[in-house]
Order: C-alpha cells, then structure tokens, then sequence
C-alpha cells in the first residue's frame, strides 16, 4: 500500500546518472538529467533552476574535486522526487571539500571598476540562492552533496 | 563555438550561435570575442537570442570579453532567454550590462 501511494506523489521513479570526470562530463550527465525529468514537464523557469544548479554542482566537482593533474573519477547523481520538490544527491571520489564545508556562496561585488569585476565565484552562490537543504558530508573518502530543489511542487 | 558578426551603422552585431555557454566552451567564447570584437566599434552588442542556457563560467567569459573591449567600449547585451536572464539577474550582472530584451530594441536605443 505504501508504495500505492507513493505513485500518486510522483510520476517519477528514482533514477541515478554516473558518468565520468572530464571536459563534456558535465553536458552529458545534465542532458540525462533534463531528459529524466521530462515526466514532471517542468516550465521553462523550473527547469532553468534545475539546470543551473545542477550544472554548478556538477561543474565543482570537475574543477575541485578532480582537478587537473588528478585522474578523472567517477560521479554519480540521484534524483528522487517528492511532495516537497527534486532531491538530488551528488556523490564523488575526488577532493574534499576545503575545510570539510561548502563555501558560503557570498554574492559577487559589481559596484566596483571595470578591472576588478569579478569572472568567477558565482557557481556557490546561485546554488545557496536557488537550492534548499544543501548538505555536504565527507564520508568514506567521497563527497556527499545533497540539495533540494522547490520544483515540481504538490 | 561559433559567432557571427555584423556591422550596423556605428555599432557591431556579434551573434551567439551555439545554444549554451558553459564551462565546457567559455574559454572557446573569450577567445572568439576578443577575435571578433578587436579593433571593431565602440559599441558591441551581444545577440543572445540563440543561447538556451549559461552557466557562471559563461558568465564570467562575458564579463571578461567586457573588460578586455575596456572601459572605451561598451558591451550590451540582446535578446536574453529565461534562464541566461535569471543568471545575470541573481548575480545582479544586469546592472553592469546595458541588457535589452529584444535585438530590435537594442539596436533601435543604441543606434539613436
């Protein structure tokens, strides 16, 4: 009976995306997300956020974790849907996290001259901004990045 | 990545054709503006029209195709979809771009 109910929740069974580290990672494993989520029809701005957030979450990793000079590794995404939105939960094999914690995600200064406009440093704050419950652990030498997104709601 | 460039009386056109500028192509986008933007008008207006999604490394590129015109030059920027708009919104990028909604209406402000 439990598992009647969950149905009517969502149209959308929990599906797992793992690719690779690497140049065109990032692209391919958000093409299968986006494709994946298609049941939900999420609009324009919904799957916007989703993209987004994913698409900093994802590009983090390739950058941080598995920096260049380290071997490629793997990355593995869970997306589960419920009453309250996306759960996704990002997990990989690379490099903590400086300080075991996520960086604050503070938002970029552009009042200032055109030399020192910032190019960077944005990725963490659009995901504190349009992400919720965002977790970090490092457990078993692996990064565990979870977030929620406030899609797909009711 | 690919960019199609235009002159309309005393402003540049340089239209974005691929479909998204993320990490996997900004540094592609950079070297593509400044090949294109070099020694051309003062005003450069970016066609957006075309790009689905950007990521903030697409962002930054921009940002750095900006600073590298110079302070001189100016950069605006045309035709955002909704999900290139709420990038330069949340990071209130929008205020250091002249942005316009439409290419038309760029060109209509900027050409005055």
């Amino acid at each position: 009976m439990k598992d009647c109910a969950m149905s009517l929740v969502s149209k959308l069974p929990v599906f797992q995306i793992s690719i690779h580290s690497g140049g065109m990672a990032v692209r391919e494993a958000l093409k299968r997300l986006m494709d994946g989520l298609k049941p939900l029809s999420l609009d324009v701005e919904e799957a916007g956020t989703v993209e987004l957030v994913m698409a900093e979450a994802l590009n983090n990793i390739v950058e941080h974790a598995y920096p260049e000079g380290d071997p490629h590794g793997p990355i593995s995404i869970t997306c589960s849907h419920a009453r309250d939105g996306l759960h996704m939960t990002v997990v990989d094999n690379g490099r903590a996290m400086p300080d075991g914690q996520t960086p604050l995600g503070t938002p970029a200064q552009t009042d200032v001259a055109l030399n020192d406009m910032p190019e960077g440093g944005f990725g963490w704050f659009l995901i504190k901004d349009l992400a919720k419950d965002v977790t970090y652990d490092r457990i078993n030498a692996e990064n565990h990045l979870k977030l929620r997104l406030a899609v797909a709601i009711g | 990545m690919e960019l199609r460039s235009r002159s309309e009386e005393n402003l540049q056109v340089v239209a974005v054709l691929d479909d998204r500028i993320d990490a996997a192509v900004a540094i592609e986008f950079k070297d593509a503006m400044r090949a294109s933007t070099e020694g051309g008008s003062d005003t450069v207006v970016l066609d957006l029209s075309q790009v689905k999604f950007i990521d903030s490394s697409g962002l930054g590129a921009i940002v750095a195709s900006m600073k590298h015109m110079g302070a001189s030059r100016k950069l605006a920027l045309a035709g955002l979809t909704p999900t290139v708009e709420k990038v330069f919104r949340l990071t209130r990028m929008d205020s250091v771009f002249s942005v316009f909604s439409t290419l038309d209406g760029a060109l209509e402000e900027l050409k005055a």
